[in-house]
């Protein structure tokens, strides 16, 4: 019997290693996905103010810390028993938009599209975006300029493009000024152009990928993800509704306070990052993803005409729900496709120019539970503080951490198709990578850890002779 | 009778102060910059952060500016590579007592030790972290104490004492186990000499103290209102 372990797993964010246990015959026995650091956010937050939470908490993420902002402010609303004036409300939600726009175009065009444009046999020394640029500069291009009008938003309303400061328990720090406004929505049909070609050329490129989409993690599962009453994709506010692999509703209108009734957490063997499932079933039979793809598969529609015929065709297509984690690629360009529409109609809104933008209270309740759509799937934070708003308990359930399971599953998969033999070959490598890219995982924030990631396979024998071992940065 | 006048020398100019006066006074009156941190114009200068050392001539030791009064003949450096090192290192060891966390802080962007570390050319930290576990105070209704982030300059003890003559604040303990206390030891929320006036937080250089619910980078101070606020009482008298 022999392992291999890729360690690290590149182009994600944050630090893991797969390891996968072959029979005497070179076949797949089993896998495993560790997750290596850990950062100890929920426990060295304790004492601190909660107010300081959203500021605190963003830290955890370079991709998203808007993500961790809105989720902690939420959660601070609760204890301070608000409700934020609406004009706050409505650049949350601007400001998620845009940062879904720019965390979807990172994970595309930097992170997936060398493996889809170059080839996942490609060279790694050119399978990056700098190979990319070389190769494909229209399209390297078009990334680039799509996150930047992503993270021109946040800049307008959270203050920084990387872990602003206005966005605050209570609401929003300051108003949007109006000529900044303006200048968004110059920019904004060019963003909707490069969408709409890049959605365009990857449905028709899709063809080219029979076999990873069906070998690509294509188990069925649950999917997870937050809808509104009329069953609207919703990614600031809405409510927890859970859909079974054959498409039935399970669980409908979980209200984040609720949360704790239906996910349980886990611990793994070999993993910092915890193992969330669906309590009704159990562990592991309550496995269930989230993320763009379970977003798509949980909603009835989007809610914006653009977004709905898209997934009216995607639906078509690759059947509802679709299961393959290779269409995350495809169901994140649809939800870049929704955002923009939405950034669209809340920038029309005069109201967003409104200067009352925040509330101030003190402490009014002891527990604190913020859920929103981070770009990766459901985040939820939940504080107890005391009465003078020290933080007593932080929870934080972390989008990658509930695909944890469904992740191993994929892995799994994707080596037993691809893997055979003794002798690793570039390619393998880059299939098991790359099905865990397709999930986007950020495991910075799972594990509440720092840094690249980049992937490294060991290849072990029964008797525990290292027989190969590939590390790729 | 008023004090008399006294000729010094500050980096080779000739200048005239008066007798009563302190390097840091005499040196500011004619247009010098010397850095300071614990010293804040208005209040008692007690030379705690050892930041604005300056070199004399006679003498191999390095005086504080703030407290060392100046004499006839007085010839006096106020800035040199060595001077540089040792103010450079005196910030180092500052940051390095508590667990200062600039991008977290309700200060970050507003603080007076974080200008100065920037003014100084504090790039990085050579000592290793000492990474105390310390409290934060957040049982006053209006503002919070953070020990994390308290330098000990001791400029709340004596705004307290001195303007707003309460008193409520003292420092506890020796060395590195000092700390800043309220009343006898008591919670801030619980210390009844408090009159909740709020000058300790306006004097406080660091985001050791202040007013609670402003989040990361929104605690700007007025330490300028005390000084007026001292010179306006001192004018009264």
């Amino acid at each position: 019997m022999k392992r291999i372990t890729i360690d690290p797993v590149t182009r994600i964010e944050g630090h893991a290693k797969v390891t996968i246990q072959l029979d005497d015959n070179g076949r797949v026995a089993g896998t495993e996905f560790h997750v290596t650091q850990v950062r100890g956010f929920e426990k060295f937050t304790e004492g601190r103010p909660f107010y300081e939470m959203p500021g605190i908490t963003a830290r955890i993420c370079g991709i998203c810390p808007v993500s961790h902002l809105l989720a902690s402010s939420k959660a601070c609303d609760a204890i301070m028993a608000v409700r934020i004036p609406p004009t706050a409300r409505k650049l949350r939600e601007l400001v998620h938009a845009a940062q879904i726009v720019q965390s979807h175009a990172l994970s595309f065009f930097y992170l997936s599209a060398p493996d889809l444009l170059l080839g996942m046999d490609c060279d790694p020394a050119t399978r990056n975006i700098v190979g990319l640029i070389a190769a494909h500069p229209e399209m390297a291009r078009d990334g680039i300029e799509l996150r930047k009008f992503g993270l021109q938003i946040v800049e307008a309303v959270a203050g920084e493009r990387v872990h602003g400061f206005g966005i605050v328990p209570g609401g929003i720090s300051a108003p949007l000024q109006p000529q900044v406004r303006d200048h968004l929505l110059v920019d904004l049909p060019s963003a909707k152009a490069i969408a709409r070609r890049t959605l365009d050329f990857f449905k028709r490129a899709l063809d080219g990928y029979a076999e990873e989409i069906e070998f690509f993690g294509s188990a069925p599962m649950m999917s997870a993800g937050l809808v509104d009453r009329l069953g609207n994709l919703q990614l600031y506010d809405g409510m927890l509704r859970f859909r079974a692999a054959d498409g039935t509703i399970t669980a409908d209108g979980i209200e984040g306070d609720d949360y704790a009734t239906w996910i349980g957490e886990t611990t793994l063997r070999d993993s910092y990052m915890k193992a969330p499932y669906f309590k009704p079933r159990g562990f592991p039979g309550g496995v269930y993803r989230v993320g763009p793809l379970a977003r798509l598969n949980a909603i009835d529609q989007c809610g914006t005409p653009v977004a709905d015929a898209e997934l009216v065709e995607f639906r078509e297509r690759f059947g509802a729900p679709a299961h393959s984690a290779f269409l995350y690629h495809c169901a994140r360009l649809i939800e870049i496709v929704y955002a923009l529409e939405r950034i669209e109609v809340l920038l029309d809104d005069e109201q967003v120019l409104d200067k009352h933008v925040r509330a101030a209270a003190g402490v009014n309740a002891h527990e604190g539970i913020g859920m929103i759509e981070a770009p990766r799937g459901i985040l939820i934070h939940h504080y107890n503080v005391d009465d003078d708003g020290a933080i007593v308990k932080a929870n934080l359930i972390v989008a990658t951490g509930h695909n944890n399971l469904a992740i191993g599953r994929a892995i799994q998969q994707v080596s037993e198709r691809f893997v055979d033999g003794a002798k690793l070959t570039e390619g393998m490598i880059n299939r098991v990578s790359a099905v865990v890219r397709a999930y986007d995982p950020c495991l910075s924030c799972s594990t509440h850890a720092a840094g690249e990631i980049a992937m490294r396979v060991t290849l072990v024998g029964a008797d525990g002779e290292v027989l190969d071992d590939v590390s790729r940065f | 009778m008023p004090p008399k006048n006294v000729s010094i020398r500050i980096d080779g100019e000739l200048i005239s102060a008066r007798e009563d006066q302190t390097i840091l006074e005499a040196a500011t009156a004619s247009g010098k910059h010397i850095p300071t941190l614990c010293h804040l114009a208005g209040l008692t200068p007690v030379g705690a952060c050892r930041v604005c050392i300056v070199e004399a001539q006679g003498t191999d030791r390095l005086l504080p500016a703030c407290t060392t009064p100046v004499h006839e003949g007085m010839s006096v450096t106020t800035s040199s590579a060595k001077l540089a090192r040792y103010r450079r290192m005196t910030v180092e060891l500052l940051l390095v007592e508590r667990n200062h966390v600039c991008s977290v802080c309700v200060s970050n962007g507003h603080c007076e030790l974080q200008s100065l570390a920037t003014e100084l050319g504090v790039t990085n930290v050579r000592f290793a972290f000492n990474y105390p576990k310390l409290d934060v105070d957040v049982s006053h209704p209006r503002y919070v104490l953070d020990h994390n982030r308290c330098i000990l300059c001791s400029r709340c003890v004596r705004v307290c004492a001195e303007l707003e003559h309460a008193h409520v604040w003292e420092v506890r303990s020796r060395g590195i186990h000092s700390r800043i206390v309220s009343d006898l030891n008591a919670k801030w929320g619980e210390a009844q000499s408090c009159t909740n006036c709020g000058k300790c937080v306006q004097a406080c250089p660091t985001g050791a103290l202040a007013e609670k619910g402003r989040a990361v980078e929104e605690m700007t101070k007025s330490s300028e209102k005390i000084t007026s606020l001292a010179r306006w009482r001192g004018a009264e008298a």
